[in-house]
């Protein structure tokens, strides 16, 4: 393993900032530290870094324990949110300043700093200063300063944050795509899941500082296995009293809760010849709230008091508020104190347009 | 309705304006256009005349000096007051803050006696000098001689350069500073580099204020001085001319305070040109 967490532990007076945090990264892997605000994610990346002493435990990269080390002993590159760009130096001297302090030959450091701006597409702003350049451009030159000494381990916190959503989406795939060329192993910090899922390799889902759990995207999505996974990941509400959906009726007692996401949901016209076959086994159900969400419609649905998000596709019928329909729960996960299991709909056992 | 309430507010900004005027004029401009004017009332040969006495010429290199010395030695530790107290995280930190800004809350002439009961003949610190001045076999007085006049000045005018440079330090975050340290710079290149120049404007402005306080200082050096000619400030000295109460010395007393009104106002500009360029260089950073 590259980088490893044993035992991590981190207080604040009384409070456990992060928690028995135990974590091992793969070299030249893109990870994501994902949670919510608070949640301590950006403290672990800290910890890492060097910026933050841990209370008790230890940290490993490439075999050797760094968390003892000053943090410029532990050759990591680190991209900071708000990308803390040198804001009295041009771009050209911001990137050049880590070989600068490392006493780098200047015709080195001239040959590494120029390979750098073709890289990273800053030609034509080396002699600006950070405040004369776009937002994507300020990213650029964070990437390339952090890099720029060849660091064994890149660091970014919340690299997204402070672009707009536009410029954002090109990042990502820029920024995925720059870390595969480098080969660099990589962590990043993100509140975003669709950020996680789509540029990470392995995502550590992180919670009041501890993690929840480690894993692929799809693992993450596929397999949650905590409630708050499953929760944060499908961005979907818990409900209590599941069992009184058609094909749960015998679940009463064994779970405290279930989380259903939109796509284990079909709802659909009485009418529709397609789903003839779940008309028996549907529940009824009344459309409350329809959102446009650009490429689909969000329906909020009341099943028997149970509140249901749905999406559904454009071309499908247009539906109104109030309109009668009948739904079926495919699956769900279902959860109690600790464990968490996905349970399929008993009456479509052997329903087969399910798969 | 629109109409009466802005009828309303014409009317109050009319009668603020008004009253802020005649309150300015009244308090201050009318009493300088009165010390210049008095300063010439004998003539411009007068006027120079006793700008050349003795006792004038020795009080304005005392109260350059006492001013250079007080921006200087309270730049450095302005300085590394600022830094301390925005870069790193100890216990009594606030208290520190605090007592920063003794000398604003204080009055002067309280800083004068503490300084006589310190370094007096009865202070605690009068066998520490005895001893001194018996083993190197000098004469070395605090009180009533320069080092008193250099430390009231400087007790007075402490607090100026940090509490500006400290609010830009604050406000622009450390992030840069930790960004340089992950990268392997030292504390003092990291200072030249990055810290030095955000706060370089507030700390010019920090020094012109520093400097004009020094300037004018009265209270806390007439404590401590008391030979005329030798430890008199300027304003020391226009007191004395004017305390001596013939027509001669006071029209005298009112040319040296033109000196003191001529550096107040080229202080004001350099103010006001160290303002604006502090403002441009925060907006330009932001």
């Amino acid at each position: 393993m590259y980088v490893e967490l044993k035992d991590i532990n981190k207080k604040y007076g009384s409070f456990y900032a992060s928690k028995d945090v135990n974590l091992s990264i793969e070299k030249g892997k893109l990870v994501a530290f994902l949670g919510p605000s608070g949640s301590g994610k950006t403290t672990i990346l800290r910890m890492i870094a060097g910026l933050e002493n841990p209370t008790s435990g230890s940290i490993y990269i490439d075999g050797q324990r760094v968390d003892h080390l000053a943090p410029s002993k532990r050759g990591i590159g680190f991209m900071f949110q708000s990308y803390a760009l040198f804001r009295y130096m041009t771009v050209y001297d911001n990137i050049a300043f880590g070989l600068r302090v490392k006493k780098v030959p200047e015709d080195q450091i001239r040959t590494r700093v120029e390979e750098l701006i073709r890289l990273t597409n800053l030609e034509g702003v080396e002699h600006r200063y950070p405040n004369q350049i776009s937002g994507g451009q300020r990213q650029r030159v964070a990437f390339a300063r952090a890099i720029a000494p060849n660091p064994s381990l890149l660091l970014l916190d919340e690299p997204f944050a402070a672009v707009d959503a536009k410029v954002r989406q090109e990042l990502r795939s820029w920024l995925r795509e720059m870390i595969y060329r480098l080969g660099i192993t990589s962590i990043f910090v993100t509140h975003d899941q669709d950020e996680a899922v789509e540029v990470a390799d392995q995502i550590v889902v992180v919670n009041r500082g501890r993690v929840e759990q480690i894993g692929t995207p799809s693992d993450i999505y596929g397999g949650p296995k905590t409630q708050f996974v499953a929760e944060f990941v499908g961005q979907s509400l818990p409900i209590h009293d599941f069992y009184r959906l058609r094909g749960y009726e015998g679940q009463k007692n064994r779970y405290s809760g279930a989380i259903v996401r939109p796509e284990f949901v079909e709802v659909f016209r009485p009418d529709n010849p397609t789903f003839k076959d779940l008309v028996p086994v549907a529940d009824e159900a009344v459309i409350e709230k329809i959102s446009f969400r650009g490429d689909h419609l969000e329906l909020l649905v009341d099943v028997k008091g149970i509140k249901l998000t749905v999406s559904r596709a454009l071309e499908r019928r247009p539906v109104s508020v109030g309109d009668s329909m009948l739904a079926v729960v495919y699956r769900l996960y279902a959860f109690d104190r600790d464990s968490i299991v996905l349970l399929n709909n008993t009456n479509l056992q052997d329903y087969e347009a399910i798969a | 309705m629109d109409n009466t309430t802005q009828r309303g507010s014409s009317l109050v900004k009319g009668i603020l304006i008004t009253i802020s005027i005649l309150f300015v004029g009244i308090m201050l401009i009318l009493p300088m256009v009165y010390v210049i004017s008095s300063a010439l009332s004998k003539g411009f040969s007068f006027y120079f005349r006793s700008l050349t006495t003795e006792y004038v010429v020795s009080a304005l290199l005392l109260t350059l000096l006492a001013t250079l010395v007080a921006v200087g030695v309270n730049t450095f530790f302005g300085i590394m007051a600022s830094w301390a107290l925005t870069r790193f995280q100890f216990k009594g930190k606030q208290v520190l803050a605090t007592l920063i800004d003794i000398p604003f809350s204080i009055s002067p002439v309280i800083a004068g006696l503490s300084y006589i009961m310190t370094f007096g003949r009865m202070g605690w610190a009068a066998p520490l000098m005895d001893w001194i001045n018996r083993t190197f076999h000098t004469d070395f007085q605090v009180v009533f001689a320069l080092p008193g006049v250099l430390l009231a000045t400087i007790f007075v005018t402490f607090p100026f350069i940090s509490r500006e440079v400290i609010p830009v330090l604050n406000s622009e975050g450390c992030d840069e500073e930790e960004a340089a340290a992950l990268m392997g710079a030292g504390g003092f290149t990291i200072f030249r580099k990055i810290t030095f120049p955000k706060m370089k404007w507030a700390l010019i402005y920090g020094m012109i204020l520093c400097g004009a306080r020094a300037l004018g200082e009265f209270g806390a050096v007439s404590a401590l001085s008391k030979t005329r000619g030798r430890t008199f400030t300027l304003p020391l000295e226009i007191d004395a001319l004017y305390m001596s109460g013939d027509s001669d010395s006071i029209v005298s007393a009112f040319s040296v305070s033109s000196i003191l009104v001529i550096l107040a106002i080229i202080v004001l500009i350099l103010r006001n040109i160290f303002e604006y360029r502090e403002k441009r260089s925060g907006r330009k950073a932001g």
